[in-house]
């Protein structure tokens, strides 16, 4: 228990991961909170690489962490401009009532 | 290693909860703040374990650049005041059960994945820590970035070059009736459009713009 290993971290991104699932499927509000809990999965993603990289001597899960934040950081940016030009033209971003491509 | 398992469990617990608290918060601004909270729980972690960089990254990058964009689009587009309807919609509903089964049995394939892992750990061998070596991690991170890692650095740089033209031509828009300047319009201006010489005659004045 006071022994923290790979394993505790791992669990940690795996919890962080599902809350982000229940984030995406739960979420009625607006379309902000489901790209807040994509950073969620894409933080799930980085813990695990990172645990990894430490606890396997490998650097090479801090490089890729490093891209997955530049990802992030850009997918983040794309979203939020989509959402500010759909709520320009539609005047709502909830859930429900997004339904123009008819999914 | 209490002091490690202290800060561990301490920081991973509010992480956990910050990150229930950004999917069940009313407000959107409050699942912002929670976001930044789960960001800042989780790059603690990252320098407690030896990434410092990655640390100091994801505070720079995610709290100072992304969740300020965050911030500022809900407080842009106004939408904070918008109650939750969790569970209390009629509609939706249908959606709570599936979200919950899908998520809890993505947990348990990771948790199994982990514990058969944990049960047979020589598949890795998890000896050769970074800890051991002279340099720091962000004096080793810069080495294999910038030599071996190059090309692939240099294409997440052209991924945040579109990613800001994108942006920008998105939210670009273009409105009518206001007056600007147009420096074509200016330089390509000649003296014969632009002045005009009259012989004015005494006590008669000149008219413009007839």
């Amino acid at each position: 228990m006071t022994e923290i290993g790979l394993g505790h971290y791992l669990t940690l991104g795996a919890v962080i991961f599902s809350i982000g699932i229940i984030g995406i499927f739960l979420n009625r509000k607006n379309i902000i909170v489901i790209l807040m809990s994509i950073e969620l999965i894409l933080l799930a993603v980085n813990i695990n690489l990172v645990a990894f990289s430490i606890y396997l001597g490998d650097l090479a899960g801090q490089v890729f962490t490093l891209f997955i934040l530049t990802v992030a950081a850009a997918e983040a940016a794309i979203g939020l401009a989509i959402i500010v030009v759909y709520f320009r033209n539609s005047g709502t971003i909830r859930v429900e009532e997004i339904d123009k491509l008819k999914g | 290693m209490i002091a490690h398992a202290i800060f561990f469990y301490t920081f991973s617990i509010i992480a956990v909860v910050s990150a229930i608290m950004v999917t069940a918060s009313k407000n959107t601004v409050h699942s912002v703040f929670f976001l930044i909270l789960d960001f800042i729980s989780i790059s603690c972690l990252f320098i407690m374990i030896g990434a410092e960089f990655l640390g100091m990254i994801m505070l720079i990058v995610y709290v100072g650049a992304v969740a300020v964009l965050f911030l500022f689009v809900v407080m842009m587009l106004n939408v904070a005041q918008q109650k939750n309807q969790w569970f209390a919609g009629q509609t939706t509903s249908k959606h709570i059960p599936v979200g919950l089964i899908i998520s809890t049995l993505i947990f348990f394939e990771i948790i199994i994945v982990i514990g058969g892992w944990k049960y047979k750990p020589e598949i890795f061998d998890i000896n050769n820590s970074l800890a051991n070596t002279s340099v720091s991690n962000t004096h080793s991170l810069g080495q294999v970035l910038y030599t071996d890692y190059i090309h692939v650095f240099q294409i997440s740089g052209m991924i945040l070059l579109v990613a800001m033209v994108g942006a920008i031509v998105l939210t670009f828009r273009q409105r009518s009736g206001v007056k600007k300047q147009s420096y074509i319009k200016q330089i390509s201006r000649e003296r014969a459009e632009g002045v005009e010489v009259l012989e004015v005659q005494s006590n008669k004045g000149v008219k413009i713009d007839d």
